[in-house]
């Protein structure tokens, strides 16, 4: 098991695992709610499925929100 | 500007704070503020911006006052149900502090009106439920120049970057509106009163951060929170020169009007 941080919080991980499988794990429902950075750079929404994570890496899920009037 | 012995009086607490002083408050009180939408986040930043004195406060929204809206939108009351919701804050903001100056919108923001509406400000405050327009706000204010706060809520959550010409805007993070109806927003998925207040006031702090000078603004910085663990966290985010509209290629050269989901047109129902 490798350690990442996913969004500011340590991850046990068995390596290797590609992005879209982080975000399965992380019970995400729907990909498309979501922003990606891993280390500080956005990842295209295109490359979820291409992109591997590697120890230590710091993914940050960012999602929609879209309250605030009525 | 000077001040008379009410005003001075009224805004002692701001003119005590060092960083601030008489200065400041003379800042505040030339400072025009547009907040887009007089909802949940609207509503305090309204209120909080009203008391600090803030010169001139522009207000658009399109609706009316609902009896659902009553749950956290603190600046409209019972009484003002059915009533503009532009109006019922103009009557209160007038309420708490006659020196405000309060423009009214009864309308919606479209990328017809964004940049003639927004011009006359410095800076805006983006207080909407819906994803078209917090893209437009984006958009019509990189285009102009023109500083602003996003904000976002949802159930238990809260969101929040300021952005200045040249720093991380909001389509640098978030690239494009999302599928109508796969994000739910706040009328259909609910959202507790107060991080209403929560982040609305976190707004009308940095409005006031951004008149006064004090301080560093919520720049390339997305501020988030959960109500339920009280954890708040901010996330660096950096300009993203692929970004569709502050990007080294800019391929949004007009405003646009994103379709929205029909049910998040009509709340009233």
């Amino acid at each position: 098991m490798s350690a990442i941080l996913v969004n500011g919080k340590t991850q046990e991980v068995e390596l290797p695992i590609s992005l879209i499988e982080l975000i399965k794990k992380n019970n995400v429902e729907q990909p498309e709610m979501v922003s990606i950075q891993v280390n500080g750079e956005f990842v295209d929404r295109s490359n979820f499925d291409t992109t591997q994570i590697n120890a230590n890496d710091e993914v940050d899920f960012l999602y929609f929100m879209g309250g605030g009037s009525r | 500007m000077d001040f008379n012995e009410d005003q001075i009086q009224r805004y002692s607490r701001h003119i005590l704070l060092q960083d601030v002083g008489v200065e400041g408050q003379e800042k505040i009180s030339n400072g025009k503020v547009l907040i887009i939408g007089a909802g949940g986040l609207g509503a305090p930043v309204a209120l909080y911006l009203a008391a600090a004195g803030v010169g001139t406060i522009g207000i658009i929204d399109g609706d009316v006052v609902d009896l659902s809206n009553l749950q956290r939108q603190v600046i409209h009351f019972t009484p003002d149900v059915n009533k503009s919701k532009v109006q019922s804050a103009k009557e209160k903001i007038n309420l708490l502090n006659p020196d405000v100056n309060v423009i009214t919108y009864y309308d919606l923001l479209t990328a017809s009106n964004a940049l003639e509406i927004i011009k006359d400000y410095d800076f805006i405050v983006d207080g909407t439920d819906n994803f078209p327009v917090k893209f437009l706000i984006n958009d019509a204010c990189v285009k102009a120049g023109k500083p602003f706060s996003h904000g976002g809520i949802l159930r238990f959550d809260g969101q929040t970057i300021t952005v200045l010409p040249g720093t991380a805007c909001y389509r640098c993070v978030f690239h494009a509106p999302p599928p109508a109806n796969a994000v739910p927003t706040c009328s259909q998925a609910g959202v507790l009163g107060a991080i209403a207040g929560m982040l609305g006031t976190i707004q009308a702090a940095e409005v006031l951060k951004y008149l006064t000078g004090v301080g560093d603004l919520l720049t390339n910085r997305l501020l988030t929170f959960n109500a339920k663990t009280m954890d708040f966290r901010t996330i660096k985010v950096k300009h993203n020169h692929k970004c569709q509209v502050c990007g080294d290629h800019p391929t949004i050269t007009d405003l646009i009007d994103y379709e929205q989901a029909t049910c998040e047109i009509k709340s009233n129902h």
